[in-house]
């Protein structure tokens, strides 16, 4: 078996992925320590929302490894030789991480409260009235608790996006993915998204966000890593990286987007 | 806004102008309600059509019976044919190859033979296969029953128009489960359900909107289809009735009225229960809740009592509390 380290919270090792022939990740290594806010850009294709979706397995992982609290995701390890773990068991380690998505995908036959609910008591079994609480509780906390009644379809997209935050809050996770949370908003809605991230980026919250939002990766991030061409072109400290970027393709990048 | 336009608080003059004029719907109208008339007025007028002898026979017993087993088979055969129709639509989307063709092959089957002629052959089973034996193949025998005892002829009915009824449900099931959005099993996916939760706590009830309405119609069809037991041979269904009456009676054209009528009152009735199904699982995508409508109200309610704003269609509450 691996050794489990505490320290970081996600360790990237070397991430391929094909599609076939079309080689999109092409050998990606990123760590996340706990409690950080890891900031993903660049071009689209970069490969920056599949590397994301490797994470929790929603894309099979084609090389290299991924270890999320020091276990391997998708993989047992025996003497060597990976292993493919079963259903239920990467349904398990996916309870541990939080995803948010560029086009919400809430469940529009449910109304936000049993949104929030739904896995609660489906996965984690636990009482309706706990869940219930709870989860007007993050609703709360998203700004939304008087909205607890409405259907997807009577929220704006910002507010489906706050209720899909809070969605995946409700699993206590240890990790959040955040997949373009906020380009499929109307510019005057992202605002109310990026603050529920920052304050819950605030609480502690163990974050990758891939975004084009240059100001919150700037005054939220830890850590800013910019893709192009399914590698890592550059990381460090987001302000460094914005004011200072070392590499001609960040500066091309930066040069259009601020 | 409102200080706005006092402002300028000049009368609005609304326009009036001419409507066009529609003197085809006039002409068809004409047409149409003059030729309806002349039929009304044949139903009262022609002797022929025997009243007489429908009011006699509407409520007999033999007919009453007959819808009673008409009804039977139609809801035994839908019942069989859907839960078929979710295996094998499950089946068809499985990872496991062997459940993919499999259902692919029923399909094929049941799809591609004439429903008459299945029921022909479930009417011959007991023929085909006169004892029913359980064991290993040739191996030991653990029991043997005779065919007839189990396979009645409402058994073969049943069986031979659910298991028919089926390919066409698996496919209209198939098309329903792939009109949801892929989103929505990768977002359950990522809270950590399982396949069958997914399928069915997220996947299914999002489809059942695109199912219900051809079900609906399927369901109507079996009705009548029903009148084909006959083949089995079947003897007790309205169509089956009603015939014996008017060969008894020599007067066809009143009880095929007296079928008729039992048809559409039963086709009506499933309109009207389909429409309610269409409304339940139609919630928050075409019929949204009183919440939206008024804003202001549900805000009161949800501060007063979160749990009962949360979900206020709470008749229709059942599966979600029901599920466990």
């Amino acid at each position: 078996m691996t050794i489990t380290t505490e320290n970081p919270l996600v360790r990237i090792e070397g991430l391929h992925k094909f599609y076939g022939q079309h080689h999109v990740l092409r050998g990606i290594d990123l760590e996340v320590n706990r409690g950080e806010v890891s900031v993903v850009i660049g071009p689209s294709g970069s490969g920056k929302s599949t590397m994301l979706r490797c994470v929790n397995l929603l894309e099979t992982i084609s090389a290299g490894r991924i270890s999320v609290g020091g276990k391997l995701i998708g993989y047992r390890e025996v003497n060597g030789r990976l292993h493919d773990l079963k259903t239920k068991e990467i349904a398990a380690q996916r309870r541990e991480i939080g995803m948010v998505f560029q086009r919400f995908n809430l469940f529009p036959h449910k109304t936000a409260l049993y949104n929030v609910m739904e896995a609660p008591v489906q996965v984690k079994g636990q009482s309706r009235d706990a869940a219930r609480k709870r989860a007007m509780e993050l609703l709360d906390r998203v700004g939304l608790s008087d909205h607890a009644g409405h259907y997807p379809s009577q929220l704006s997209g910002g507010q489906q996006q706050r209720v899909a935050i809070a969605r995946a809050l409700a699993m206590d996770p240890e990790l959040m993915l955040f997949d373009e949370p906020t380009s499929a908003l109307d510019p005057e809605l992202v605002g109310d998204v990026l603050n529920v991230m920052k304050d819950l980026a605030q609480s502690g919250m163990t974050m990758i966000v891939v975004t084009h939002e240059i100001g919150f990766a700037r005054e939220v991030g830890d850590r800013l890593t910019f893709m192009d061409g399914g590698v890592v072109v550059e990381s460090g400290d987001p302000q460094e990286v914005l004011a200072n970027p070392q590499h001609p393709r960040t500066k091309e990048f930066l040069s259009r987007v601020l | 806004m409102a200080s706005h336009e006092d402002k300028h608080e000049a009368p609005v003059v609304l326009n009036h102008p001419v409507p066009v004029r529609h003197p085809g719907r006039w002409i068809s109208a004409i047409i149409i309600l003059g030729a309806l008339a002349l039929f009304l007025q044949s139903l009262v007028t022609n002797p022929n059509f025997r009243w007489d002898i429908v009011g006699t026979y509407i409520l007999d017993t033999k007919v009453v019976q007959g819808v009673g087993w008409t009804l039977l088979l139609t809801a035994a055969a839908m019942v069989l044919a859907i839960v078929l129709a979710i295996l094998l639509a499950f089946m068809r989307q499985s990872e496991n190859p062997v459940f993919r063709w499999s259902s692919w092959a029923w399909v094929w089957f049941f799809r591609g033979t004439p429903v008459y002629t299945q029921l022909v052959f479930w009417g011959l089973i007991s023929v085909l296969y006169p004892k029913i034996t359980a064991g290993i193949p040739f191996g030991p025998e653990w029991f043997a029953v005779d065919t007839s005892a189990v396979i009645t002829t409402t058994a073969a009915a049943i069986l031979g128009l659910g298991l028919n009824e089926s390919a066409y449900l698996a496919e209209i099931f198939r098309a329903g489960l792939k009109s949801v959005d892929r989103g929505q099993e990768e977002a359950a996916a990522a809270l950590g359900m399982g396949k069958t939760k997914i399928m069915w706590r997220i996947i299914l009830p999002q489809a059942m909107r695109v199912i219900v309405p051809p079900t609906g119609n399927e369901t109507i069809g079996m009705l009548k289809t029903t009148s084909l037991v006959l083949a089995v041979p079947f003897t007790l269904d309205l169509t089956f009735a009603t015939n014996t009456l008017a060969n008894r009676t020599y007067l066809p054209v009143p009880l095929l009225i007296v079928a008729a009528i039992w048809y559409l009152v039963i086709t009506s009735l499933l309109m009207v229960g389909q429409h309610f199904i269409e409304a339940y699982y139609g919630k928050g995508v075409d019929n949204l809740a009183p919440a939206a409508i008024n804003p202001a109200a549900a805000k009161a309610a949800a501060a007063m009592a979160p749990s009962a704003a949360a979900e206020p269609a709470l008749k229709m509450d059942l599966p979600e509390d029901e599920a466990k």
